[in-house]
């Protein structure tokens, strides 16, 4: 049996596993219910809210990880991999791709197909950016212990 | 209950998706990022599958909403894709973009053929 492992060192394999299961159910959860309360015809602005705002965040949460300051090792698998991971969807969204040119609805089709894959890229650079001006604006802040702030 | 059954495939489906992207990612040297495209048109053709069956509502919520879309993942994708273009390989990002729709509807395709073979 390994010794107690120490502080910031690398998590057991299992815990990344467990954390990105726990955050993965969180996020499938999440869009399960925008799905529910989102309309959903030919054109599924439900699944584009849900890939595009994982996509916004995603450009937050690792510029903030990986620049702005070092997080708990289990930070990316539980919020990056899990619940980011678990809220998006890709199956989903050939699903409804399929739906539409199926339903004869090729225009629509091609629309949504288009504009997630281009606006998630945008999503992700824009998410990354912003948070780079905001980490830029507030350079103390980040290196100084600021306690327990409201960093949802 | 469809939100147990939700989290509960999206449970397995998310760690699997960190697992095969892992294994796949180990096995070759290329930038381009193999472990999701393999894990998003897997989940493309499982869905499909489900889909034509067509899975009962129960079955859905668990293998489709759950594991199919956890194991499947838009975020690490457009991340990727990113990546890719602010690295200098731009050709690669637009080229993991178009791969992973035109090889994910594909498989999606394949999938419900597949189900309907099976049924058939």
């Amino acid at each position: 049996m390994p010794a107690a492992p120490a502080p910031r060192s690398q998590p057991s394999s299992q815990a990344v596993l467990a954390a990105v299961a726990a955050g993965g159910a969180i996020g499938a959860v999440a869009r399960h219910g925008l799905a529910a309360v989102l309309p959903h015809g030919h054109f599924a602005w439900s699944t584009l809210a849900v890939n595009l705002t994982g996509c916004l965040l995603i450009g937050v949460l690792m510029v903030l990880i990986t620049e702005v300051r070092p997080a708990h090792p289990l930070v990316r698998p539980f919020l990056g991999v899990g619940v980011l991971g678990g809220f998006t969807t890709f199956s989903t969204y050939i699903a409804d791709i399929r739906q539409a040119l199926d339903a004869g609805a090729g225009a629509a089709a091609l629309a949504y197909l288009v504009l997630t894959v281009t606006g998630a890229v945008a999503a992700v650079w824009a998410g990354a950016s912003l948070t780079r001006l905001a980490a830029a604006a507030v350079p103390r802040r980040a290196a100084e212990p600021a306690g327990e702030e409201g960093a949802a | 209950m469809t939100v147990l059954l939700v989290a509960l495939g999206a449970a397995l489906g998310a760690p699997l998706r960190y697992l095969a992207d892992r294994l796949v990612q180990a096995r070759h040297g290329t930038p381009f990022p193999w472990g999701t495209f393999t894990v998003n048109v897997s989940g493309s053709a499982l869905l499909g599958f489900l889909i034509a069956l067509p899975a009962g509502d129960t079955l859905m919520a668990a293998a489709g909403t759950g594991f199919c879309g956890a194991l499947t993942t838009y975020s690490t994708f457009g991340y990727e894709t990113l990546k890719l273009a602010e690295g200098g390989a731009r050709l690669l990002a637009v080229l993991n973009a178009v791969a992973s729709v035109v090889a994910g509807l594909g498989a999606a395709y394949l999938g419900a053929a597949l189900a309907h073979a099976f049924l058939a």
